[in-house]
Formats: C-alpha cells, structure tokens, sequence
C-alpha cells in the first residue's frame, strides 16, 4: 500500500511469566497513513500499549514480539538492529505516556532532559539546544520557559510534566506520535488544552498519530479511523464515523453503550463479566463468553477480520444478521 | 446481570420528584478544613500557612438520594467527604446526621454512640487495591466489621455474608478467596458489599468507579443505583468524572479551591450551568459523538495553590467573564435567581 506510514500485521507480542504465556497482542493489525490520526481503542488487557512497545520494540521482559510484522516507512522494525532503532525512537517516531512522572527522569532539569535527545538526534551545539528546548516550550504553552528549563520535574504540575513530555517528543520533529492515554491522569479542564495542543501540533508538523485511549469522546474528537481492540486482537476496524454510526462489531456497540453520556440520563447497558483471562483466553472468539449474541459457532471458531466495505473491516460471524446501534447522545 | 436496568433509571426519576418530600438525613453547614502547612526547621517547627482544603461548604442529603460532588484535583472534595465521617478533624463547622451533631459524639467519650454513628455511615474508596486486606479472605473482610459492631450473632455470620454478596451480585464460594483473586470490578463490589455490612443509611463514595474499566464501570453504577432504591440509601458521590455523575446523582454541588460554586437538580446544572467554571467543565469533556462538535470553553492556566488561594471570587483568574467586582469581592452561593439552584457568581444573570 502506497502512503502507508505504519503497518502492523499479524502481530503476536506474548509474555513467558511463570504462571504461563501471556497472549497480550495476539494478532494484531495496525495501519497509520501520513499525516493522519487513528485511534486504537480498547480497554486494560487489550494489548493497545503493548502494540506501541512492540513498534518501539520496547516490550520489556518476560515479553517477547514473537510473530508478525511492522513496517515504518516501508522498512521491517523487526529486523533492525538495535543501533538502528535508537536513532529512531526519538527521532522518527516518538512516544508519550500516560504517567508524564514516569517518563521524566526525576534526577534531571527539563534543560538536560530535552537536550540530551536533541543532541543525540541532531548535529547542534549545546546553545542551539537550549534554544530549539525553549522554543518548544514555548510552543507547548509553558510560560516562562527560561525559568522552567532549570526545574526539576517534580517541581513542575501534572499538566505541565505533560507538556514537557510532548515538548521532548516533538523535539526531533518526529514522522510517527505514539499517544498512549496521555491525558488520563489529568484533570478535564487540563485533558482538555493538552488534547487541542495535540491537534494543532498533529497539524503544524504534519505527523502521523495514534491516539491510544480508552475514552470514546477522545476518538471522536481527535481521530479519522479508528482499530477497537479487545483481549489483544482487532475487532473492528473502520473510519471513526462509522464506527460510532454503523458499528459491526458487538463489543463496539457495548463499549458505546457502556458509556453514560453527558448530555442526558439514559439507560446504561451492561457488558456482563470481566475482561478475560489473557493466559487462558476464551476459545473461538475472545469476546463470546460476554457477548449477548454470541452463537455456538463463536465458542468453536475464531473469526477472521472480513471486509465490510472499502475501509470497514469486523472480526465476527455474525456481522451480516446482526443490526447494531450507534451510539443515540 | 444482563438485565439493561430501565427500571433502576425509572426509579432515579421517581426518587428526584421523591427526594424533595424525603426528610433530610445530612445537613452540613460552614464546614472548614484547613491544614497548617509546617516548616521544619533547627528552632523546630514553624507554621508557614494554610491550605484552604475546604471553605464554608454546606449542603444537605434527603434519605434516598444522590448528591453528586464534583470537581478537579486538589478542589477540596475527597476532604469535605473524610471530614464529614470525622475521619478528618474539621477546623469549624457542623455536620448533623439523623438529629444528632456528629462532632459532638465523636469529641465526646461516648464510644458507644460514635460505633453505632459508624455503623449508620460508610464510604467506598477509589481504589478497591489498597482497600481490601490482601491477607484476608473475603469472609474474614467482612465479618470483622460484624465483630466490631456486634450487629450480627455469631451463628448468622456466614448466612450473612452470604446474603451480603449476593447483593452486590458475588457468589458463595467467593467468600473463601483472597482479594488478589478478584478483578478491580468484583473487589470495588466486596468493599460495597462490606460497606452494606452495618446496614447504613449513607455512604459516601469517592471515585468508586474511577480506577475501572468502562465496562465494567456501568455494572459498579447500576449496582449503585439498585441497591440506593431497594435500602433507601443516601450517597455523596464524589467524582471528577461529569458522566458518571450525571448518571447517579439527583443533585450536583461543583466545587473550585475548596468552595461549593455551583450546585443545582443534576439536569438543570448539566443543561442550564450557571457558573462560568461549571459551564467550562461540562464543556472540556470530550463527548462521543461524531455529529455535534462542541464548542469548547478553554481555560487558561491551572488550578491555583489553596495555600494561597485568590481573593475575592477564587475562579476569576481563569474565568473568561470576570470584571472588576470578581477581584473585589466574593460572591456568596445563593438561589435567588432559580429556587433551589444555587449559585456563586456575580454575573449568573447573564447564563440565565
């Protein structure tokens, strides 16, 4: 595919723990183009963040990428050699957390922080780093960024810690943002500069990103398309209209309707059960044990991702006779 | 568990005509708490300042009902909820539950009476992790709050626990296990169940659902709602998240720095804010609809220090209609616009 910045495909990123494997990302499908915002969208145990380890090939042990794909700008990350993927973290694509604390390193200023990465991805001297990290600053909204340059990171508010992140991930003016959860430790008010900042930086340096989260509001704001992942596998995707208009998928359509909405008192539905089991996971489809259509077929076979129309892919047998609703605000 | 509860959303309708006729249970008046902040130093400690955690704050709770407390981080609202169960020691104020004024008993010697306080009011904390005994099982969980209380002889305990988690939708067998056995869900369901051991007549919920996934959030909020109509419990749902209180809350107090700013019927404060900070709120939150786009409200800049929190009205730094009497003076929290939807901010005529 021409345009595509990012493919993930068939990927299996499997975790040896001593209590058995643990199937975080079994089969997982991914595709960013330039300049574009997808959303991937699911809930704990979903293997969304380990998706974005593994196309950082961060995935920390016992975890181990152990089958599949990822292409970034037409070239296989997983035959990379270390090297080469240390001059592309940081640099090509970059990474912001949830916990803006634990991405920080607390020993050092938010000068050292954001130019050691400058200096390590660009032939520039010390004061031109210094430079580029106020401007960046300034340009994530932080005032007096002299001042802030010389504070240590628990000096600075949960909100701000952010802002830094994304300051040192832009610094590099990287192709690919990953996103993952960065505004859920923050207050609303906060939640909601940093998600307007990211719009307008996704703009202005005309990057890819992909928004990990679990909140459909930030998906329909933010994202064109969106992958909904459940139990470390692709459920549905689609472009984000569709999938909160036309959702195929039952878990689409029970994460919709999950969520209360701000706009009026309505009946919440229910998702019975718990998220399973990533060791064991459900046999056939992972979602069936709590899905209030599931069939015989869906404990027995698991459902291959179908082609729905141009764009529209669902991972259910039962696509075709089931007529879901999208979400009524 | 599968059931879509409509009729648990019929019963909040009821409950809000309801709530007005119900006799207050909880009334609150000009609670403070502040706490000194402390420098030590070589000639020992020194009181640097104050922070304002909770500033004149009164409201009431009717039995039955939901009174949602929102509010961002440091706005006072998880201390204004352990003050009132005098799990904080307020600085001033009053709090009386059922006719009885809570701080008399519990500064008092009278045990006895501060047990059986205890037993008429519990709270559910945020985060069900650190509020279950790992090395306890779920029956030892629950049947210490029966030896404690001596509510329940002995030979029932089992029968008990028994019915106890078959309210929150839990079975037998689980009383045997161990918290680390239990998803997030199913142990904010053992501290409620636990809660309900005393057989109270309010709890007081701090972001019970906040630590969980979506879905398993709705099955926490419509067992909320279920178990309120069948005991006729009263709630303070305390929460950041503006959804889920829309959802279980028949009243709404929002709260800035310490101080309540707004608070009304939940329809008429999500649809109707007369406070520009509400209004800043309701409107920050990302909506799941990919039709309307909202129009959002930015507010410059963070939630000041409460050490030292802005004169006059605390929002008017961040606020995008302050004028000069916002710097001058403070606005009081008052009706007179709207009966029964209180306000403080000098320019609420102009939302109406």
């Amino acid at each position: 595919m021409i345009g595509k910045l990012l493919e993930v495909s068939n990927l299996r990123t499997y975790f040896y723990t001593e209590a058995g494997v643990v199937k975080a990302v079994d089969g997982m499908s991914l595709d960013v183009g330039k300049s574009e915002t997808v959303g991937l969208v699911g809930e704990s145990g979903s293997g969304k963040s380990v998706t974005a380890q593994s196309v950082l090939r961060i995935v920390p042990p016992p975890g181990r990428i152990v089958e599949g794909s990822i292409k970034f700008q037409g070239a296989d990350i997983l035959q990379k050699s270390e090297e080469e993927m240390r001059m592309l973290r940081g640099s090509k694509i970059s990474v912001i957390f949830q916990d803006p604390s634990s991405s920080l390193n607390p020993v050092y200023t938010v000068e050292r922080q954001l130019t050691d990465i400058i200096t390590l991805h660009q032939h520039v001297s010390k004061r031109e780093a210094i430079q580029t990290a106020q401007s960046l600053l300034t340009r994530v909204g932080i005032s007096e960024p002299e001042k802030r340059l010389r504070a240590y990171p628990h000096e600075l508010s949960g909100g701000m810690k952010q802002r830094v992140a994304i300051a040192r991930a832009l610094s590099c003016e990287p192709s690919l943002l990953l996103a993952d959860e960065p505004t859920t430790s923050l207050d609303v008010t906060i939640q909601a500069q940093v998600l307007e900042l990211l719009k307008e930086l996704q703009a202005e340096y005309e990057m890819s990103m992909v928004m990990i989260t679990h909140d459909m509001g930030i998906v329909a704001d933010l994202t064109r398309r969106v992958t909904v992942a459940y139990a470390g596998k692709v459920m549905e995707v689609a472009d984000t209209r569709s999938v909160f208009t036309d959702p195929k998928h039952p878990y689409t359509e029970a994460l919709l309707k999950a969520v209360p909405s701000i706009r009026r008192t309505r009946a919440l539905e229910v998702i019975p059960g718990n998220i399973p089991n990533l060791i064991e996971p459900p046999s056939g489809c992972v979602f069936h044990p709590r899905c209030k259509y599931a069939k015989e077929i869906c404990s027995r076979e698991v459902p291959g991702l179908e082609v729905v129309d141009g764009g529209h892919y669902v991972a259910c047998h039962l696509w075709r006779e089931l007529r879901l609703e999208g979400r009524v605000n | 568990m599968h059931a879509t509860y409509g009729e648990n959303l019929d019963s909040k309708v009821e409950l809000t005509k309801m709530t007005t006729n119900q006799e207050t249970l909880l009334s609150v008046s000009s609670l403070v708490k502040h706490f000194d902040v402390v420098e030590r130093g070589i000639f020992g400690r020194k009181t640097i300042g104050e922070i304002h955690a909770v500033d004149n704050v009164s409201f009431t709770i009717s039995r039955g009902e939901t009174l949602g407390l929102v509010g961002e981080s440091g706005c006072g609202k998880t201390t204004t909820g352990k003050v009132i169960l005098f799990l904080e020691k307020p600085t001033s104020g009053t709090v009386i539950f059922e006719q009885t004024s809570i701080y008399q008993v519990f500064s008092s010697d009278d045990k006895q009476g501060a047990r059986k306080l205890r037993s008429r009011m519990q709270m559910v904390f945020q985060n069900p992790y650190s509020s279950l005994d790992p090395r306890m099982t779920i029956y030892d969980i629950i049947t210490e709050v029966f030896a404690i209380h001596k509510n329940i002889p002995k030979p029932q305990w089992r029968q008990q626990v028994s019915e106890l988690l078959k309210m929150v939708n839990l079975e037998d067998y689980h009383a045997e296990r161990y918290p680390h056995e239990f998803s997030g869900g199913q142990r904010q369901r053992i501290a409620i169940a636990r809660a309900l051991a005393v057989n109270p007549k309010f709890i007081i919920l701090d972001e019970p659902v906040s630590s969980l996934d979506v879905s398993i959030r709705a099955q926490i909020l419509n067992l909320l709602i279920a178990l309120q109509k069948r005991e006729n419990l009263a709630y303070l749902y305390i929460s950041h998240d503006l959804s889920s209180v829309r959802q279980i809350s028949h009243r709404v107090a929002v709260m800035y720095l310490g101080e309540i700013v707004e608070l009304a019927h939940t329809d008429i404060l999500f649809d109707k804010p007369l406070h520009p900070y509400t209004q800043a709120l309701i409107a920050a939150v990302p909506v799941p609809d990919v039709e309307r786009k909202t129009i959002r409200i930015i507010l410059p800049g963070e939630v000041p220090s409460p050490i030292n929190p802005p004169n006059a009205c605390r929002f008017h730094p961040r606020c995008p209609h302050a004028t000069d009497i916002c710097r001058q003076t403070a606005p009081t929290l008052k009706d007179d616009l709207i009966k029964d939807h209180f306000v403080a901010c000098h320019h609420a005529d102009k939302f109406l």
